[in-house]
């Protein structure tokens, strides 16, 4: 009996017209695509996209050049070099990320004990010649000058989970 | 204009005709052509949103210049020898596709007088026109010089001749049914509303046809030839470029070409659905036969859309159990059920 009833359905391709109705159904779904350029899905706060060094309110560069992030970095992507400056602060002369190394995993800004680097919700970037890879000191500060409200905003949003 | 009727007078009756002839292939095969290039558009359209997707919409408004795109940039791409290939027969085998899907046109009748070469022989012709297009493929994936390439050619040589028979006793079917092998009797023979048409008498060759007509076309889920999760591309991974793009345009072509022979066997091609319907009849008389044609025409080949969004590829001895086994016994029975119903002339259909 199983047998016949088997035979009938491949026969009579009832299933293969349930396939087909399902994709008719689908046909009809409401799209959800985000249409990239114009429409942009919403970010986390925690987004871990561009790094970028923040300052104090006041100007003053929040690293202190402990290697904390140097040290903590799986990836090795970060190369410090320190001495003190002439008011006899600690201070980096060199802090390079080479973000092809990172691997966006976040531990720099977790280890550092001053909120100095980060990692901001940029992820529309690219590089277009050799070198450009390497973000240096001067162009992290920058990224941190341009964008500290965001920056400081998403800090502020996740503060309570840390 | 009085010029151009002097200039057409003075040339010979033969050379006319010839003229005649070569502007009306090309009233045809253009506008074929451009809906080639817009099936590939729906096709995406389609199968983007079955997949809850929405498609290409970037190139021009609502993407609809994508197929315009993409026939550009296949055009400037470079055709890649590959080493040892017979380079002849390597860039011979995707016009010997394209032809015959092309050329049967000559006898499909489009409304009641229109067609380009009304001959008697008509299914004849398209049958064995099809079956030609079955060489491209093999000579393709001989001439490339290439693994993958020999075994989808293989494979396509196997599975369309397989399929060519059970395609080929369903039309035998449709043939006693009608009397004649005009492609233009065949829909005289129908004559009358949607239940007239022969897709109700002649349903189990109706959907032996129509799914042979997939397996024809190379088409999923009988796409084994190209394969791409096993064979890369089939037949035609070495190609590229505007030979590629030929082949692109044989197989579209061809889907065409099925649906359209399709709606005129079982679907009463040019006859309205309503036709000799009390109220309705009368009411869509001044439809023009030609638009129920391609309204007819227009729903297989958004079949053919929907059976590659829904089913998975067939294995291969499935698809050889399935024509040999299932397709050819079905239509023998059902040829021979058709005869009984002539000979006894069944009501409805054949009295």
């Amino acid at each position: 009996m199983k047998v016949l009833r088997n035979y009938l359905k491949s026969l009579f391709l009832l299933e293969l017209f349930r396939g087909l109705s399902v994709t008719g159904r689908y046909l009809f779904r409401k799209k959800f695509t985000v249409m990239y350029p114009e429409e942009k899905a919403p970010v986390s706060p925690r987004f871990r996209g561009l790094h970028a060094l923040r300052r104090y309110p006041n100007g003053e560069e929040r690293c202190i050049a402990c290697k904390l992030c140097e040290a903590t970095c799986p990836a090795l992507a970060i190369t410090i070099e320190a001495e003190p400056r002439e008011d006899g602060s600690r201070r980096t002369t060199r802090y390079d990320i080479d973000l092809f190394k990172c691997i966006y995993c976040g531990y720099c800004q977790e280890a550092c004990p001053v909120d100095a680097i980060v990692e901001t919700r940029i992820y529309e970037y690219h590089f277009e010649n050799r070198g450009e890879n390497i973000m240096t000191k001067e162009k992290l500060l920058a990224v941190g000058d341009k964008h500290e409200a965001q920056i400081a905003a998403d800090i502020e949003a996740q503060a309570k989970y840390r | 204009m009085e010029l151009f009727n002097s200039l057409w007078g003075a040339l010979p009756a033969e050379l006319q005709y010839l003229v005649w002839t070569l502007v009306k292939i090309v009233v045809i095969v253009l506008p074929l052509m451009l809906i080639v290039a817009y099936y590939t558009y729906a096709e995406r359209k389609i199968i983007g949103y079955m997949q809850v997707r929405i498609g290409p919409n970037r190139v021009g408004p609502k993407g609809w210049l994508q197929p315009i795109a993409d026939a550009v940039k296949l055009m400037f791409k470079e055709i890649v020898l590959p080493t040892k290939a017979n380079k002849l027969l390597f860039v011979i085998a995707p016009v010997i596709t394209l032809g015959p899907a092309l050329a049967a046109w000559a006898v499909f009748p489009f409304d009641e007088e229109l067609v380009l070469a009304d001959i008697n022989a008509g299914l004849l012709y398209i049958l064995a026109l099809t079956s030609v297009g079955v060489y491209g493929v093999i000579i393709a994936g001989w001439a490339s010089n290439s693994k993958y390439a020999f075994l989808g050619a293989l494979r396509s040589a196997a599975q369309i001749v397989s399929y060519e028979i059970a395609m080929g006793f369903a039309l035998v079917g449709v043939l006693v049914a009608a009397g004649s092998l005009n492609l233009g009797d065949i829909v005289k023979a129908q004559e009358g509303g949607l239940f007239s048409w022969f897709w109700l008498p002649l349903l189990p060759l109706f959907g032996v046809y129509l799914i042979s007509g997939v397996a024809e076309t190379n088409r999923a889920p009988f796409d084994v030839a190209e394969g791409e999760s096993e064979i890369v591309a089939g037949f035609h991974v070495e190609y590229s470029g505007m030979v590629f793009a030929v082949f692109f345009l044989a197989e579209y072509a061809n889907m065409i070409l099925i649906s359209a022979l399709t709606a005129l066997m079982f679907m009463g091609g040019w006859l309205s659905p309503f036709h000799g319907w009390p109220l309705l009849g009368p009411l869509f008389d001044w439809v023009p036969g030609f638009f129920w044609l391609v309204i007819k025409t227009a729903f297989f080949m958004f079949l053919f859309l929907w059976f590659r969004a829904t089913f998975p590829r067939y294995r291969y001895d499935q698809i050889m159990r399935l024509g040999w086994k299932v397709f050819i016994p079905i239509t023998i029975v059902w040829i021979a059920v058709v005869g009984l119903a002539v000979v006894y002339q069944m009501p409805w259909w054949f009295d």
